[in-house]
């Protein structure tokens, strides 16, 4: 079993991210949080505060992560004010819109920027910090949309997809490390990022459910875990059809 | 999407728009139609908190707590943060919220915008009494930090307002200190409704807490038997039992109301017998205050056409005549309720001017939705509200007609200059039309 007593959650803001970080504050854990919006970031860190007792640290920073120059700063901060780092939750994220990825290169590149590159700078030097100190977990929330492309949005699977599998060979050298590197893959989760979606179908959680799910999943060092679990037999189908009839397959 | 519901399922209507909050100082974006009209957590027994026009204004997102004094018990939190997890935060440190109706699932906006009231009216008053301070938005941008010290006006038409005067944002309560989660509870059967109101007076003179169930289908010598709860929060024990919440569902929704004569009949002569500790026990708050809330989505035992709740206030000279007068309408109808409950409110005048609580006896009961039948009882009930100078509480209507509002509501005409001209809700166009 991981301790989770000192985690940093970058993305904080996020749904899913918060109501992670208000879990782990319920277990006793002091949090480092980031956020680039800083009205969000302050009323997250105030409702934390007044969650926590007197023995826990709660502590953030704003910073906009597609900021790489910034990462190592963050990092030794956040290092500094919770006096060491137990896990960490990579958690920032946006949904493209598909058609204007397709109409614009740019914008594509900037969705990679954000959903994977961004992801993987931190990554980079959260992991050898980890490597050393030879203890902790780092959580990463992936999709369910990187496990196969689909034209409905692709750019936004292929980042994710991408995360998936740097993340499969930081697993593979870091367990050498005692370091266990969880992605997590959720379905549906009614969040301000699918604000637009109709939400009436069953296979929609809440980001409380998630993030549940997320600690159990940092707790036990599991590799992937698709949250809620059904979504594994869901992606499964989808993964094994074979390419040709997929391409045709409107999804 | 499907539409948001109030709890006694009815009307069923649904808005233009949905729009989830999740940021407090977030702009409501101007490409929602108008009006506009904040839901809580649906608790309203009817369509206060419902609009088939414009956007409703989903507020449970704002659950963030934003300050707490635990030296002095000042809590400050956002709207849509509810009573139950209020409870969660401030129980383990010796605080409790001053006022709370018999459920935690509403959320403090909702809780101010009815003005709700608790077992302990005759001894706190209601909600809007402990609230220090409260942030309003208001469709023009502007935003009012509302304090009884120095803006009255807009606190005073907020209280109790019906969510008409805008989006409350945050809400600053004054917490009332205990020393330990556990309630002192004496229970003690009353024959009829005359030993109630003696019984009741000593009870109130006493106790903090009463409140009394009574079994509205008993006639005769019988009527108004029932059962009277006299609670305090427990002093310092050297010893307290242990409590462990269990949550069920009520699993399905029945295409027909499984309360019905037969049901009713034996449900409330079993509650009556029930034993009663007129030596008093320790009872834990959470069944103490909220027994509904440990069976998720009950009202789905009054089947798909839902029900009504039916609550009335009648002045204390009146009192006594018209709640028998009450429950005889509704013995002779058979028409009886799982839940009549039957509390006097002390004299602290309300702060909201459409507050509903007032000196008086209020007898809420709830009836399952049986079309013409049952609208025809409730206004053969409105009629004795009306002679006895009564009214009845909008948070819990989906039928009173405009007359027998605005007779209970002398003040609905000067508080139309506070409400905001882009907000309104399906009740308000009825009781103002
Ligand atoms: C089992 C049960 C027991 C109850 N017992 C009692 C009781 O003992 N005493 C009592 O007084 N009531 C009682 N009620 C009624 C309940 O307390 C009230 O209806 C309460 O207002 C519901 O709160 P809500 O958060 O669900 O609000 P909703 O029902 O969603 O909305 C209620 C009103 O509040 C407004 N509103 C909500 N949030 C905001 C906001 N942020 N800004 C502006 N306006 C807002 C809405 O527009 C609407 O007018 C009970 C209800 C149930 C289901
Ligand atoms: N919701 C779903 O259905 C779903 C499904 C699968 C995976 N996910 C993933 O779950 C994660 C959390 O998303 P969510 O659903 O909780 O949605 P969300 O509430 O919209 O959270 C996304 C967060 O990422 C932040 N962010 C975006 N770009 C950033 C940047 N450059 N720097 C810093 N922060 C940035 C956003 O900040 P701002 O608030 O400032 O915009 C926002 O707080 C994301 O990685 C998402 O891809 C979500």
């Amino acid at each position: 079993m991981n301790s989770l007593k000192r985690v940093i959650v970058f993305g904080a803001t996020s749904a899913i991210a918060e109501y992670t970080a208000r879990q782990l504050v319920a277990q006793g854990a002091s949090l480092y949080c980031v956020g680039r919006n800083r009205d969000k970031l302050m009323a997250l860190i105030d409702d934390l505060k007044v969650r926590a007792s007197d023995h826990q640290h709660i502590d953030g920073e704003v910073a906009d992560l597609t900021d790489s120059g910034q990462h190592a700063h963050l990092i030794d901060t956040a290092e500094q004010v919770l006096g060491g780092i137990d896990g960490v939750l990579i958690a920032h994220g946006t949904l493209p819109d598909q058609q204007a990825c397709q109409a614009d290169a740019a914008k594509t590149r900037q969705e990679i920027e954000i959903n994977a590159l961004s992801v993987i700078n931190l990554l980079t030097l959260l992991a050898n910090r980890l490597e050393q100190q030879r203890h902790g977990v780092i959580a990463v929330i992936s999709s369910v949309a990187g496990d196969r492309g689909r034209q409905s949005n692709y750019v936004y699977g292929a980042a994710k997809g991408m995360l998936s599998i740097f993340l499969q060979g930081l697993r593979n050298r870091l367990v050498k490390a005692s370091v266990d590197v969880v992605t997590i893959k959720p379905g549906f989760v009614d969040t301000p990022m699918t604000a637009e979606f109709d939400k009436s179908g069953p296979l929609w959680a809440k980001p409380e459910q998630i993030a549940k799910g997320i600690i159990k999943a940092m707790q036990k060092g599991k590799g992937e875990v698709y949250l809620p679990w059904f979504w594994w037999g869901i992606m499964l189908i989808i993964k094994h059809i074979p390419e040709a009839i997929f391409k045709r397959m409107s999804l | 999407m499907t539409a948001p519901r109030s709890w006694n399922r009815l009307p069923y209507v649904a808005p233009e728009a949905i729009h989830a909050l999740t940021q407090r100082t977030a702009v409501v974006p101007e490409s929602l139609p108008r009006p506009l009209l904040a839901y809580g957590n649906g608790r309203s027994y009817g369509d206060v908190c419902l609009t088939e026009q414009g956007t409703l204004l989903l507020t449970r997102g704002l659950d963030r707590f934003i300050e707490f004094d635990p030296q002095r018990g000042v809590l400050r939190c956002e709207a849509g943060v509810t009573l139950g997890e209020i409870l969660t935060l401030v129980v383990p440190r010796g605080w409790f919220l001053a006022s709370t109706p018999g459920t935690r699932l509403v959320t403090v906006g909702g809780a101010v915008a009815n003005d709700v009231h608790g077992k302990n009216h005759h001894a706190v008053g209601s909600f809007g009494h402990h609230v220090r301070a409260l942030e309003l938005w208001r469709s023009d941008g502007s935003v009012i930090e509302c304090r009884p010290e120095n803006d009255n006006r807009w606190l005073s038409a907020t209280i109790g307002g019906l969510g008409l005067t805008g989006l409350i944002r945050w809400v600053e309560l004054q917490l009332m200190p205990i020393q330990n989660p556990w309630m002192w509870v004496e229970s003690q059967r009353f024959g009829n409704l005359d030993e109630f109101w003696a019984l009741n007076q000593r009870a109130e003179s006493c106790w903090p807490y009463t409140v009394a169930w009574i079994d509205c289908l008993a006639k005769g010598n019988a009527q108004g038997r029932g059962i009277l709860l006299a609670g305090q929060h427990a002093s310092a024990q050297t010893e307290l039992p242990t409590f462990k919440e269990g949550s069920k569902r009520f699993p399905f929704d029945p295409p027909f109301s499984l309360v019905n004569g037969l049901s009713l009949r034996a449900f409330n002569t079993l509650y009556y017998r029930q034993p009663v500790t007129p030596q008093g026990s320790l009872t834990h708050y959470v069944p103490y205050f909220y027994p509904l809330d440990a069976i998720q989505d009950w009202n789905r035992i009054y089947g798909r056409r839902g029900f009504y709740q039916y609550q009335c206030v009648i002045p204390p000279r009146e009192a006594e005549a018209a709640t028998a007068a009450l429950l005889d309408t509704i013995s002779r109808r058979g028409e009886g309720s799982f839940l009549a409950v039957l509390k006097t409110f002390g004299h602290k005048p309300s702060l909201g001017m459409l507050s509903f609580p007032r000196p008086g006896t209020t007898l809420a009961l709830d009836f399952p939705n049986r079309g013409d039948k049952t609208l025809g009882l409730l206004e053969e009930l409105d009629a004795i509200v009306r002679e006895a100078g009564g009214t009845l509480y909008p948070g819990k209507d989906a039928r009173m007609s405009a007359t027998l509002f605005q007779s209970g509501y002398p003040q609905w005409e000067a508080f139309n200059d506070y409400v905001d001209s882009s907000f309104s809700s399906r009740f308000w166009q009825r009781v103002t039309s």
